[in-house]
């Protein structure tokens, strides 16, 4: 067959070409090896050389503008059948789910207050939960028998010492780390203690006996109640949002002097007042101050050069004023309906 | 405490609303809140007198009254029974709002005819004041009633509730809640009258005192009147008592609860003559010595706590609440007034032994001044004789062993910015001072001499000083500034960031957190097989009396929980701590990862219905989380965990070591624990976890020649396990993984056996591997196979 009427034969048989087997038996009966090219190009290698040559080069030319036909042809088809709306493809049907795990909000919120703080270059460490009352209590300035006592009902171990006292205790407060921190470091201190605090309490919608804080502590030369307000007004920022008013008062604690209570601005009335913040506007956060002298000394610092302030928050009531959550309980109860909200 | 506001302006002018009071006070550090005010609504209620009655012309139970006030007179008609001429009266002019005394709404008076007769206004009840319930009469006022003053101004109140803390007991008192309010406002304190006259002989004459313990009581002050009328209290004095919330009982015990609540310090007034030989002894209490209380109840004593006797008995519990025998009754006539101080720890502790937190333990608890005493009994002496009548002794006795002289605060003026941040000028610091009732003397330009008033017990350092100011002053002054200086050398909580990433991997393998309760009962610890560790001494509860040795009773806890309400999966974890006892000291608090994996009868999802969960789930779990934390060489052996599914268990070991245990939880704990289905659970100790984990990764090079992948399927006796095959295909050295990926027992594979199948994955680092080489390493493998474990290749 002469080359030119076979390339013209096979690009009218690729043009009916319909879908790729199609495409597939032509390429088979035009380039396969048992095609009539090959056998052309078989049946010129009795030729004389430079015959033989001329034939070849044609036969070539031939072959490969086929092979360029096929494959831009290949290329259409392809993309034809990707174009075409396919039976069956419903895709409103819900995707396959991916395993997708939660953290509990509490854990939620320890992030993001420690966040807050890391990025003040604060660190993050833990301390124990059973404590002594040396660490809880007295080294913080509150001796035994003293009424600020009262403002800590304490869980107790069943555990005696020599004298007959009951010296180990739930911490009350995850203030006693200011004190371990303090006797391994020098200063310059900047830490925040996420932890699980107790209290001897009956538990109903705004109190449980367990439940979550984090105390913060900064001593170096130079540290102020200003910036006191300073740090806090920040990590509120932070943790509220922008367009949230902060008060500080004064207010008492027995390890620190000053001592500062610090409020927010109450979301659901705008400080109209509310039920929500008993009418006043406010809603109390967390509880701070320059760290007591008498604390200072009582862990070696020089207090005529260093000063510094200590914060605690309760996490519970950071979620809940976040959250609009409005029964602490339900922390613990650990209801996969009420767990699942916090993505 | 409730203080009314009208009691308070006694001693400090104000023109200022309640409420701008109670948020100053707030903001400098007394929590006070303004509570429903007292005839916020009286408008155009005003004092008048009746100066005549007359009978009504057309109704026999309805008289008409005339009534004066400021030169006017009207006419109403009234139906009250109790009106009579002479009387102070509330009269309401037309246009006031009052209470309706019959609906209880609040309305407008208007103008009305009432059976023909213009009625100019109206007499008051108390309900239509909203001061009671009573509408039969009209309210009667007191014989001082001024005459035309708007009644708001006569007797309008507002309650202010004031949250004291403990460090203020001098703010236990109006008068203390007074004096903040002069500070703030810079309006002078008006103090009460202390003087009265000395008509009888003198008191060491009548009576002595003796402190045989000073550690407990530093000082120990009496008077004594003779000859008092005992009767009930004049009408202003019970309507104070009343606005705090004491009942009134008797003119002497009222003026110590009036001078109480008014000055702060607790007083206490004996019937002078059951005290036996005139003696007042301050002594340890006696072993088993008893006293019967003012409440009738008989206490016993001990040598811990302080009491008030006289030659023979103790006469009072100190500070706590005085006796029986000695009580000032009905006949009493000379009574000997008491006002003490006490050690705050022991009488704390007294107080709370004998359950009696009375108005004056909550006072001396929180550490009262010494230096109270004098003015209070001096106040309660002098009103005690303006209401009982009677003649004061001559001179006080005050026996004071505690005195000391705690001498000046040096104040150096840096103290302020050092502490604060901010400057405060030298004269708005004496003036804040001065305003809180404190001596300053001008030392040197850098510092002042600062000495607290008497009655305040908690001020003592220079810091205290600096709050004084910053309070009064207001925080708001304090400018915001950031945290300069250097920044100090981490030392990174290594335990707290392996946990962090223990939460991050089991949450991103699909787990929810949890955070159950880390107290428990014995109960429930026993249920799971785990030794009861710490015990509380004051539990709230029997169902929280331990501290948790483990997790496993609240993640089941957890999980029977969402059972009941209808979960078809659960999958939670908890990174929490068990308390194990540790010798003589704290526990150990061993952090651990738990979780409980249970998925009914399988998720059913359109693509298929997901595999409920099991052993296998348990296993990949926690594989996937070692992996993730970096360890390497974990395995799971054979263990004997009572709370596990006998078969069903593993213990997970990291180099060798136990780390934790996994396994199906038995039937019979789930049963206790309420759980239904079968649940599989996983502990991780992440104390032993941490030395194995986080590890800085070593790169491997990659091998650039190709891979041959075989798959081959096995037959085996039931005894061989998987992990048997494994290792010896892992053996060969051109071996660089081997997968498992199939199990099928049933036909043709004969009964007792089962089949496995493995995909292998052969390479070398070095060159490509032939296909002969490949064959020849597979065929050595089948051979040990057979060899070992008598494995045949199950014939396709
Ligand atoms: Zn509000």
């Amino acid at each position: 067959m002469e080359l030119q009427e076979l390339k013209a034969q096979a690009l009218a048989g690729l043009e009916q070409t319909a879908d790729l087997e199609g495409l597939e038996a032509w390429r088979v009966r035009f380039l396969g090896r048992k095609g009539p090219l090959s056998q052309f190009l078989r049946s010129i290698s009795s030729l004389p050389l430079e015959e033989r040559r001329l034939q070849g080069e044609s036969a070539n030319r031939v072959k490969s503008s086929l092979q360029d036909a096929w494959q831009s042809r290949r290329e259409s088809l392809r993309l034809a059948q990707v174009s075409t709306s396919q039976s069956g493809a419903d895709i409103s049907l819900p995707g396959r789910p991916m395993p997708l795990g939660r953290l509990h909000p509490i854990t939620q919120t320890f992030r993001d207050i420690c966040a807050a703080f890391q990025s003040l270059g604060f660190e993050v460490v833990e301390g124990p939960e059973v404590e002594w009352d040396y660490y809880n209590f007295e080294a913080l300035n509150i001796p035994p028998g003293h009424a600020a006592r009262d403002m800590f009902s304490t869980f107790w171990v069943d555990y005696t010492d020599d004298k007959g006292g009951h010296p180990m205790l739930l911490r009350t407060h995850t203030s006693p780390m200011q004190v371990r921190v303090m006797e391994k470091t020098e200063p310059p201190v900047r830490v925040v203690v996420p932890g699980q605090v107790f209290r001897y309490e009956a538990t109903d919608a705004t109190h449980e006996a367990v439940f979550h804080q984090v105390e913060g502590l900064a001593v170096d030369e130079n540290i102020t109640l200003a910036d006191l307000k300073g740090t806090l007004y920040e990590v509120a920022r932070l943790l509220f949002g922008e367009d949230r008013k902060a008060r500080f008062r004064c207010t008492y604690f027995p390890f620190v002097e000053p001592g500062v209570d610090m409020a927010i601005d109450c979301a659901m009335c705008r400080g109209e007042g509310c039920r929500v913040c008993s009418g006043t506007g406010w809603l109390e956060i967390l509880g701070a101050g320059m760290v007591h002298p008498n604390v200072l000394s009582r862990v070696g610092y020089d207090t005529q050069r260093y000063t510094g302030f200590a914060f605690g928050l309760g996490v519970e009531r950071i979620a809940m004023l976040r959250h609009g959550i409005d029964d602490i309980r339900l922390f613990f109860q650990n209801d996969l309906r009420f767990l699942r909200q916090f993505r | 405490m409730k203080v009314s506001f009208r009691w308070l302006k006694e001693y400090v002018h104000t023109t200022l609303p309640p409420q701008e009071i109670a948020e100053a006070l707030t903001m400098a550090g007394l929590e006070v809140e303004a509570g429903q005010g007292l005839g916020e609504h009286w408008e155009g209620v005003r004092v008048a007198r009746v100066t005549g009655v007359a009978p009504h012309p057309n109704a026999d139970r309805l008289r008409l009254a005339t009534v004066e006030l400021s030169g006017e007179s009207h006419t109403v008609v009234c139906g009250a029974p109790n009106l009579s001429v002479g009387q102070k009266v509330a009269f309401a002019q037309i246009g006031a709002r009052l209470i309706d005394g019959h609906t209880g709404q609040t309305v407008t008076l208007k103008q009305a005819k009432i059976r023909g007769v213009t009625s100019a206004g109206m007499v008051c009840s108390e309900k239509e004041l909203g001061l009671g319930e009573s509408h039969e009469g009209i309210l009667e006022l007191s014989p001082e009633a001024p005459v035309g003053a708007p009644l708001a101004d006569y007797m309008g109140d507002t309650p202010l509730e004031v949250e004291i803390t403990p460090n203020r007991p001098d703010c236990l008192s109006v008068l203390g809640v007074a004096r903040e309010v002069a500070a703030i406002t810079g309006e002078p304190i008006r103090p009460p009258a202390l003087d009265y006259s000395e008509e009888g002989p003198p008191v060491r004459e009548l009576a002595s005192v003796e402190i045989a313990d000073p550690d407990l009581c530093p000082r120990y002050c009496a008077t004594i009147i003779q000859g008092i009328t005992l009767g009930p209290s004049p009408r202003w004095l019970q309507e104070r008592l009343i606005s705090y919330g004491m009942r009134p009982i008797n003119s002497i015990v009222d003026v110590t609860n009036y001078v109480m609540v008014e000055m702060g310090q607790p007083l206490h007034a004996f019937d002078y003559r059951t005290l036996l030989e005139s003696k007042i002894i301050v002594r340890r209490a006696r072993h088993g010595e008893n006293i019967t209380s003012l409440d009738g109840q008989k206490r016993s004593l001990n040598p811990d706590m302080l009491v008030i006797a006289d030659a023979h008995r103790a006469v009072a519990v100190a500070g706590v609440m005085g006796g029986l025998d000695t009580e000032v009754t009905e006949g009493t006539t000379d009574i000997l007034l008491e006002a003490a101080n006490f050690a705050y720890a022991s009488l704390r502790n007294t107080a709370s032994t004998l359950k009696m937190r009375t108005e004056a333990s909550m006072r001396f608890e929180r550490g009262l001044s010494p230096e109270l005493v004098p003015p209070n009994i001096k106040r309660a002496t002098q009103l005690i004789q303006q209401v009982a009548g009677g003649r004061v002794a001559k001179g006080i006795i005050d026996v004071y062993p505690g005195m000391a002289d705690a001498g000046a605060i040096v104040l150096e003026m840096t103290e302020i910015p050092r502490l604060l941040g901010m400057e405060i000028d030298r004269a708005e610091v004496l003036r804040v001072l001065k305003a809180l009732g404190f001596e300053c003397r001008e030392d040197s330009p850098e510092r002042l001499l600062v000495r607290p008033p008497y009655w305040r017990s908690d001020v003592r350092l220079p810091a205290d000083v600096v709050e004084e100011v910053a309070r009064i002053v207001g925080y708001d002054r304090l400018p915001t500034t950031v945290l300069s200086g250097r920044l100090p050398h981490r030392q990174p909580d290594t335990k707290f960031r392996l946990k962090e990433r223990v939460r991050d991997s089991l949450s991103g393998t699909g787990l929810q957190e949890a955070i159950t309760y880390p107290l428990v009962s014995a109960d429930w610890l026993e249920t799971v097989h785990c030794p009861l560790g710490l015990r509380l001494a004051n539990p709230v509860s029997r169902e929280q009396e331990y501290l948790r040795t483990s997790l496993r009773p609240g993640l089941l806890a957890a999980l029977a929980t969402n059972q009941k309400s209808g979960a078809d999966a659960v999958r939670l974890f908890e990174v929490g701590r068990a308390y194990l006892p540790w010798e003589d000291g704290l526990p150990l608090e061993r952090d651990t990862a738990a979780a409980v994996l249970w998925n009914g009868n399988g998720e059913a999802l359109w693509t298929g219905r997901q595999a409920g969960a099991d052993f296998y789930e348990a296993k990949g779990l926690v594989a996937t989380l070692l992996y993730r934390l970096g360890t390497s060489s974990v395995d799971f052996i054979p263990s004997q965990e009572p709370f596990l599914h006998p078969s069903w268990q593993a213990a997970v070991t990291v180099g060798g070591r136990v780390v934790g245990v996994i396994g199906q939880v038995h039937p019979k704990a789930a049963d206790v624990l309420e759980v239904t289905g079968p649940a599989f659970f996983v502990e991780i100790y992440l104390d032993a976890v941490a030395a194995e984990s986080g590890r800085t990764v070593t790169y491997q090079h990659l091998s650039r020649f190709p891979v041959a992948i075989r798959d081959l399927a096995l037959v085996v006796v039931e005894e061989v396990s998987a992990r048997q095959i494994t290792d010896i295909l892992s053996s060969s050295p051109l071996v660089t993984e081997v997968t498992l990926f199939d199990l099928y027992r049933g036909r043709p594979i004969p009964a007792g056996h089962k089949s496995l199948a493995f995909r292998m994955r052969f390479q070398s680092p070095k060159r490509t591997l032939t296909d002969t080489e490949v064959d020849r390493a597979q065929q050595q493998l089948v051979e040990l196979l057979g060899r070992e474990l008598g494995a045949v290749l199950r014939s396709a």
